[in-house]
């Protein structure tokens, strides 16, 4: 799956790295707390989450995931857009809640862990 | 042995927004050292739960970081409260972070358990009312 596909799949908005669209993620990962976030490495991953500050896009970087989604059309702040910029991750915002936009992600074929 | 390569961070205890910032000059220098993208992974995921727990307890320290031949050890020295209880603090899900750090995305008591998780080995000697010192090394 694209994140293009992704953002099709949520009916999201693109707030930066357009030019990400392109890139295939292979896993993904929902939650609003970023140490449950980080205690499993997952490749080429998505993060879903309703949680809006800067240590979103600081814990996407470490992991090396590639696309952030703010959930519940949550629109961040020029903060957290420009470090994902620098960051070199793609950000989205959907309308959709959580278990909606995961449920949809996985039944279109998006795993929690990458096979 | 060849000399091995050192840095130094100062984490800043006031600002959470700007807590992660010395893992992610970390990452930027191994990067540039050609290190593995995995070993790479593991050393900045678990100074950056270092970091934050830095800044939740203790007002901000000191990290270093040291490259040699064998590996990555990463020193983070805080002159906070102390830990009373380790092995307590090594459980998973056990917190004594405030509400507000909840609100924040930590403080699920995830953070050591991490920082055990994907290092070699972790040291933490520590002493109530004087400060924390948490040794970890990632080996190649």
């Amino acid at each position: 799956m694209t994140i293009n596909d992704i953002k099709n799949h949520l009916d999201a908005e693109v707030l930066c790295g357009k030019e990400f669209l392109d890139k295939e993620v292979f896993s993904a990962c929902g939650s609003d707390m970023m140490s449950d976030v980080l205690a499993f490495v997952k490749d080429q991953a998505v993060l879903l989450t309703g949680l809006m500050n800067t240590q979103v896009i600081r814990t996407a970087e470490m992991m090396d995931m590639i696309c952030v989604v703010f959930i519940r059309n949550k629109k961040p702040g020029e903060d957290i857009i420009e470090l994902a910029r620098e960051s070199g991750i793609a950000v989205l915002s959907s309308s959709k809640r959580m278990y909606e936009a995961c449920g949809i992600l996985y039944s279109n074929g998006l795993q929690g862990q990458a096979k | 042995m060849s000399d091995s390569l050192n840095f130094s961070y100062l984490v800043d205890g006031e600002n959470f927004a700007s807590a992660g910032q010395a893992s992610v000059q970390v990452k930027k220098e191994l990067r540039q050292l050609g290190i593995a993208p995995e070993t790479i992974r593991r050393v900045s995921i678990a100074m950056y739960e270092g970091e934050i727990n830095m800044v939740i307890h203790a007002g901000g320290g000191v990290a270093q970081v040291n490259v040699d031949d064998l590996g990555i050890e990463i020193i983070l020295k805080d002159e906070g409260p102390g830990i009373a209880n380790i092995e307590q603090a090594m459980q998973e899900g056990f917190s004594t972070a405030p509400d507000n750090v909840r609100s924040l995305g930590f403080g699920a008591g995830m953070g050591l358990p991490n920082m055990k998780r994907y290092t070699d080995d972790i040291q933490i000697d520590s002493t109530v009312g004087v400060g924390t010192t948490i040794t970890m090394r990632v080996n190649f």
